[in-house]
């Protein structure tokens, strides 16, 4: 771990010791954004526009994506999963209703619905809530009541390997005053195939997705926005794991009202309320060897809301965020034994918890002069979980016998940034501390089978705060051809939450190796380091570089599970005019640093080639997008340190993307 | 005036209604959560045999019972009395293992105890119960078959230890199991002689719950049973961590903590000799 500090010396004192000339640069923004497009126009710049959320997401060196299947896969920001991010949309709350994590935010979208996510990185990301890792909040698209009147788009794509056929469309209308903004995407997929043309059973899936959003502007600085997003998913295959999905569907509704003050001070005040409800349903039915049917239905409902201002005064610019949610989350299991007189087995395997949260968030921005700025950010929120099942309540009293029916936590964090420009440098420092409740699973699930490591997990009532303190830094190097980017964050968390094996408890799965009850390990230590650079080697030619590696221990030492090796893609890509081209490599080291505790193991090292030709045909308003492509060239059979069990990734694909908008 | 002598009147009746209604309770209230089971009749009395299912059933019951005076048509407040349980075999008769029987606190008329048929009856074998009783220093008693028909599930069992006695165990609680640590009691019984079933003490019984149909998965934090001193019956922790059907597997230790009868869960045991079964 001394490796660790050693680094981080290295770059704070590199950003001290240039800190010293001077240039006319912007300060440096510290979030990172993956534009997504405008629904007419899905982004022009993507080799593959009609591609997942997921694929989007992966694209940023934040960001890694842990794959049970064909479908939904789970974001990791940071390397640290669901529980320690905070993943909104437009800040609002949603959580999955599935106890497995089939069920991440993300999945419940579709790129359609989206203009862009912005990544955050560890404690810049707590503007809408508790994180540890980092936050992505998904922007929704609008017309924005510009004065485009009808406008439309059709979407259609074709994928050859996994037969995956895409339909959408977009219709939009949009005036001075009033906007309507309507979306639908249906997507079907086949299995897949793995490399050498090996097809990877239960990998299909069909989803549908419909939005819609309408604004109207009473008042020139006053505005109201209602929006609706309908997702439903059925038939999904989840390969990695021992159960599919016949269910994944989500109601998301918000009402959103801004005011524009006319005003020095105060720049926008946005107030929003939400609702959401979840409902998931496992499914066993369609597989071979099922030692014992079961269902296995969650539903997780959100209601909250949120007030948010912003404004600058002289030489800040400042935030302020109340925020609220209360959600209510119970999945259940009832297996059903072979002899047809016996009683059904049932349990709660999350006890319908409820959790309140209200929270504070300022931020203030400074700048000093042109050169330089440091920003503020302080967060404080009241967590509160109650078990409102009896059931399920005396259920985890068998493991905790004074399990409380509520606990109430505070969440409290602060960070600090600060950013110097110049002469084609720009550097940026920052500490943070933050603190996370345990999620409800790690709270409060009851026999939760995590089929990577083979355990049943139990909840843990009593467990602290996880607390995190946080350095990171960055510098880049910027000029009309070259530009670059090396940032690295250290996280040092206290109360890491893991499992940890009970030996004296029977599993219930069968077929499982034992009981992991969550407790904390004193602390862990993460250590990220990516970096970007980009050459313009013709006006035409651009070569594009990312560079990622991460290390992640826990305190005696030993590594975590789903730590990133070294990581690259390496994309050369061309433009002209209307026609753009594109070539890339993309590989992972050997994963020698698993984590055999948590049921990872050694997996080799892989590279694949991807290339992809676009056209762009205009005439007048209308405008046809064309792509084509060939992932996985050579048709590698491979996995990552990030697929579940193994699981092995797409072979060779070919792609077709048409968007004809008008 | 007149609107304060009205607000008196009404006051007086509200209480007056009061009064009624507390004297209806407490009748009624003999009764609360039992169902008669049968009537057993004698010149004088007639006996009432009380459970919370109106039936009784192979294993422990627990049983009430009052004993109106047929001449007055009163229940008798102040009988002393016992009973004596006797199963007709074909080649033999025996007892069982049952309690004292004592007047059941906070009621006026009921008293209650616990039998432990071991056997169910069939076609032509059956049990009997006499209950003797003596008010005011007069002898009565009653004698009449009874039903005892097989349990659903297991809750009783006997058998002869390696110690070469015969013992009789229980399952007494729980009789709601919930998905739970559940409180679990049991009686554990020697039999002495045909008529004879002692209370044992300072034994240990071991249990190990399992779901035969799920993979004959346990349950964690159980706690065997040991024998309390103020109801000399075994009390344990009994967990279920989902509803169905659960075989509690037991193992009989005695007061030296050697294995009378019961086998350990392992790989390849998959059940005791020895077990009792819950289904909720």
């Amino acid at each position: 771990m001394k490796n660790l500090f050693f680094h981080i010396a290295l770059l704070l004192s590199s950003a001290i010791l240039t800190a010293q000339e001077k240039d006319s640069l912007k300060t440096v923004p510290l979030e990172e954004v993956i534009v997504i497009g405008k629904k007419t126009e899905l982004h022009q710049k993507q080799s593959k526009p009609l591609t997942t959320i997921d694929e989007y997401l992966q694209q940023s060196n934040k960001i890694t994506m842990i794959k049970r299947g064909g479908y939904a896969w789970e974001p990791v920001i940071n390397n640290m999963a669901t529980e320690r991010t905070l993943v909104t949309i437009e800040g609002m709350h949603i959580f999955g209703a599935c106890t497995d994590k089939m069920d991440p935010i993300t999945s419940y979208v579709e790129i359609s619905n989206l203009s862009e996510a912005t990544v955050t990185s560890g404690q810049q990301g707590t503007c809408h809530g508790a994180t540890i890792g980092g936050a992505i909040d998904l922007k929704r698209n609008r017309s924005n009541f510009s004065e485009t009147g009808w406008n439309g788009a059709l979407h259609t794509g074709y994928e050859t390997n996994s037969n995956q056929k895409i339909i959408g469309t977009a219709v939009n209308y949009s005036k001075a005053k009033f906007y309507l903004d309507t979306d639908f995407m249906y997507r079907d997929a086949d299995n897949y195939k793995a490399g050498n043309n090996e097809e990877v059973a239960f990998s299909q899936f069909r989803k549908f997705n419909i939005s819609g959003t309408s604004g109207f502007q009473w008042h020139n600085n006053k505005l109201i926005e209602a929006s609706v997003i309908y997702d439903k998913a059925t038939d999904v295959g989840y390969p990695a794991l021992p159960m599919d999905v016949s269910l994944a569907e989500a109601l998301i509704t918000s009402l959103k009202l801004e005011y524009k003050p006319v005003s020095t001070v105060l720049k926008n005040w946005e107030t929003k309320l939400y609702y959401n409800t979840i409902t998931h349903r496992m499914d066993d039915t369609k597989r071979p060897f099922v030692p014992i049917h079961m269902d296995m239905p969650g539903w997780s409902d959100t209601f909250g809301g949120y007030s948010k201002i912003t404004g600058s005064y002289k030489k800040h610019q400042f935030q302020a965020n109340l925020n609220s949610f209360y959600n209510q989350s119970k999945a259940e299991m009832t297996m059903y034994p072979n002899n047809p007189n016996e009683n059904l087995m049932f349990m709660y395997t999350w006890p319908d918890v409820r959790t309140f949260y209200n929270g504070l968030f300022l931020e203030d921005r400074y700048e000093f002069n042109c050169h330089s700025s440091l920003q503020i950010t302080a967060s404080v929120g009241n967590h509160t979980n109650e078990v409102a099942s009896e059931f399920g309540l005396q259920s985890l009293q068998i493991f905790y016998p004074d399990a409380a029916k509520t606990n109430s936590r505070i969440l409290k964090s602060s960070a600090s940034s600060f950013a110097y420009v110049q002469n084609h440098f720009d550097y940026v420092f920052g500490l943070g501390y933050g603190e996370r409740a345990p999620s409800v699973s790690e709270g409060y699930g009851f026999y939760l089978f995590n089929s990577f490591d083979r355990y049943d997990y139990i909840g843990n009532p009593h467990l602290k705060n996880e607390k995190s303190l946080e350095i990171n830094a960055s510098i880049g190097y910027k000029n009309k051809k070259f530009s670059s980017k090396i940032a690295g964050s250290y996280f040092h968390i206290s109360d890491y939450i893991v499992g940890k094996v009970n030996p004296d408890a029977l599993p219930m799965t069968i077929g499982a190796s034992g009981i992991k009850e969550y407790t904390a390990l004193s602390y862990a230590e993460i250590f990220n380091l990516d970096v970007t650079a980009e050459y313009q080697v013709l006006n035409s030619l651009k070569w594009k570089n990312q560079l990622v590696y991460s290390l992640g221990k826990d305190n005696n030492g030993e590594n975590l599970p789903f730590m990133s090796p070294f990581r690259y893609t390496s994309t050369l890509a061309y433009q002209n005019n209307s026609f753009t081209a594109e070539f890339s490599v993309q590989g992972n080291a050997q994963q020698d640093r698993f984590a055999p505790k948590y049921g990872e193991d050694n997996t080799p090292d892989y590279a694949i080639l991807n290339c992809a030709a676009g056209y762009l045909f205009r005439l007048e308003k209308t405008k046809f997008n064309t792509r084509v492509g060939m992932e996985n060239i050579l048709d590698a059979k491979y996995s990552t340190f990030a697929d579940w069990n193994n699981i092995p990734r797409r072979g060779r694909n070919v792609f077709l993307n048409l968007t004809f908008s008008l | 005036m007149k609107t304060l002598r009205i607000l008196s009147l009404a006051i007086l009746a509200f209480f007056a209604s009061c009064s009624s209604d507390n004297d209806e309770t407490v009748t009624a209230n003999e009764l609360d959560g039992l169902t008669k089971i049968q009537e057993m009749t004698n010149d004088t009395h007639v006996v009432e045999l009380y459970s919370s299912t109106g039936t009784l059933q192979q294993g422990h019951n627990a049983i009430s019972l009052r004993i109106k005076n047929k001449a007055t048509n009163e229940y008798e407040k102040n009988a002393t009395v016992s009973w004596s349980p006797l199963m007709y075999m074909m080649s033999m008769q025996h007892a069982c293992p049952y309690s004292a029987v004592t007047k059941t606190s906070g009621k006026e008329t009921l008293y209650n105890g616990y039998i432990v048929f071991q056997m169910a009856q069939n076609d032509t074998e059956y049990w009997k119960l006499k209950v003797n009783y003596t008010i005011n220093g007069t002898e009565y008693n009653v004698d009449e078959i009874i039903s005892v028909p097989a349990s659903a599930k297991r809750r009783v069992t006997s058998f002869t230890g390696t110690d070469g006695s015969k013992y009789v165990l229980a399952l007494i609680e729980p009789t709601n199991p919930k998905v739970a640590l559940n409180d679990i009691k049991m009686g554990v019984f020697k039999m002495e002689n045909m008529t004879s079933f002692p209370i044992v003490n300072d034994y240990t019984v071991k249990i190990d719950p399992r779901m035969p149909s799920m993979g004959n998965h346990g349950s964690p934090n159980n706690v065997n049973l040991t024998q309390s001193a103020t109801d000399l019956l075994y009390h344990g922790k009994l967990s279920l961590t989902m509803t169905g059907y659960w075989k509690i597997n037991l193992q009989l230790l005695n007061s030296a903590n050697e294995v009378l009868k019961g086998e350990e869960i392992t790989e390849t045991t998959t059940e005791s000799s020895i077990y009792f079964e819950v289904e909720f």
